[in-house]
């Protein structure tokens, strides 16, 4: 499942992408955010039947990914990489903008 | 002293419903959905996976008691007491303040799993147009989420927006969708979708001579793109289904539709009840699973 997580409003559109399919809970990325954004939950929310752990957005973070994120960007091809996307290792997380 | 007589045209109606054909007492389970939304709560009631009776009000300004209202409206024509229900979920905005929840599952499972039960196997992509958010969300044939998307931080485009233009233009809300395409030349789309600005924008047009019906179209226009635009992100799949309040609005809808080239799927349901109704699937095959309580 491909979870996005965050908001568009006036000024544009900030969403965290998680692929549950990809993303194996090891908690690389949640070690590696300065701002913690990022938590690993037992069972997924938007999936009761599915008991395996994964990593979601905190979700009292989700309505202000803007400034958190403000931390680490702008990012581009001459800046390092993303922190946490460059933690994790099955390439389960991007970012809209 | 004088009566103040205030008609209020934001107002739909609370409904409540039970289906003459299911006996209670027949069936093995009996679970509930309820949602509590930021607008309206509903409670939905299946036996044996089947909708059986279901309630649809108005959220007030305390979710514990919503809920409960909505339980309460939901049994009033039926013989079924709360201490027969196997299993009950709560979804969501005030998903975790509903009392009698068993547990609770995300808005965006249930309204998928409710689209899938509403509409058919064959729903791809389901848009809800809440009170208060806008949720796009893709999912398989089985109503497993594959895709989603919920902006719940901004309110453009949602149908507290259509309620605050209603109030605003003195038009009942049951008759935007109509009197939207009563207007002889599509209006230019209000420019910006945020309730607060669209509103100062529309009082600005009724005072250059616009018509209501002409407002009306500008703003409905205007939702419709944002709609489309949060509907992008996720890339639509047909088929195409639109739960929640605004799919009976058939000034936004009609609009949207146009802008997708692709037509929603209709159901004779209230779509309003889709994410309860999807609580109480859940809250089946959890009890088929053998997670119910033995009542």
């Amino acid at each position: 499942m491909l979870a996005n997580y965050g908001y568009s409003d006036g000024s544009g559109n900030y969403f965290i992408t998680i692929d549950t399919d990809k993303c194996n809970a090891c908690g690389a990325c949640v070690e590696a955010c300065p701002a913690q954004i990022f938590q690993v939950v037992d069972e997924d929310p938007n999936d009761p039947m599915n008991e395996e752990p994964l990593t979601i957005v905190v979700p009292e973070k989700k309505k202000k990914l803007k400034y958190e994120c403000g931390l680490c960007k702008p990012s581009g091809d001459d800046r390092p990489a993303l922190p946490c996307v460059a933690a994790c290792e099955p390439c389960a997380i991007s970012h809209s903008w | 002293m004088a009566e103040e007589k205030k008609p209020e045209f934001w107002r739909w109606a609370e409904t409540n419903w039970v289906n003459p054909d299911i006996r209670w007492e027949d069936a093995q389970f009996i679970t509930l959905g309820i949602d509590v939304g930021s607008v309206s709560s509903q409670a939905v009631i299946m036996a044996d996976g089947k909708m059986y009776a279901y309630g649809n009000m108005r959220t007030g300004s305390d979710s514990p008691n919503s809920a409960r209202n909505a339980l309460k409206f939901a049994l009033e024509k039926t013989t079924l007491t709360e201490d027969k229900i196997h299993y009950s979920i709560g979804t969501g905005y005030g998903r975790v303040n509903v009392p009698m929840a068993d547990r609770t599952v995300t808005e965006i499972a249930c309204h998928a799993r409710g689209a899938n039960f509403f509409y058919g196997p064959k729903v791809r992509t389901v848009l809800d147009v809440g009170g208060q958010d806008i949720k796009a969300i893709r999912c398989d044939k089985k109503g497993k989420v594959t895709n989603f998307l919920m902006n719940d931080k901004c309110a453009a485009g949602t149908g507290r927006g259509m309620e605050v233009f209603s109030d605003l233009l003195s038009v009942p809300i049951g008759e935007v969708g109509e009197r939207s395409y009563q207007v002889d030349k599509e209006p230019l789309a209000v420019s910006s979708t945020c309730v607060v600005y669209a509103k100062s924008e529309a009082t600005g047009l009724l005072r250059k001579g616009l018509s209501t019906n002409e407002v009306l179209a500008a703003y409905c226009s205007a939702m419709a793109d944002r709609i489309y635009s949060l509907l992008e992100r996720i890339g639509i799949e047909p088929e195409f289904s639109i739960t929640g309040g605004m799919a009976k609005n058939r000034g936004v809808i009609g609009r949207l539709t146009k802008k997708m080239g692709l037509e929603p799927l209709t159901t004779t349901w209230d779509t309003q009840l889709a994410g309860a109704a999807g609580a109480a699937l859940f809250g089946f095959a959890l009890c088929q699973k053998g997670k119910g309580k033995g009542k």
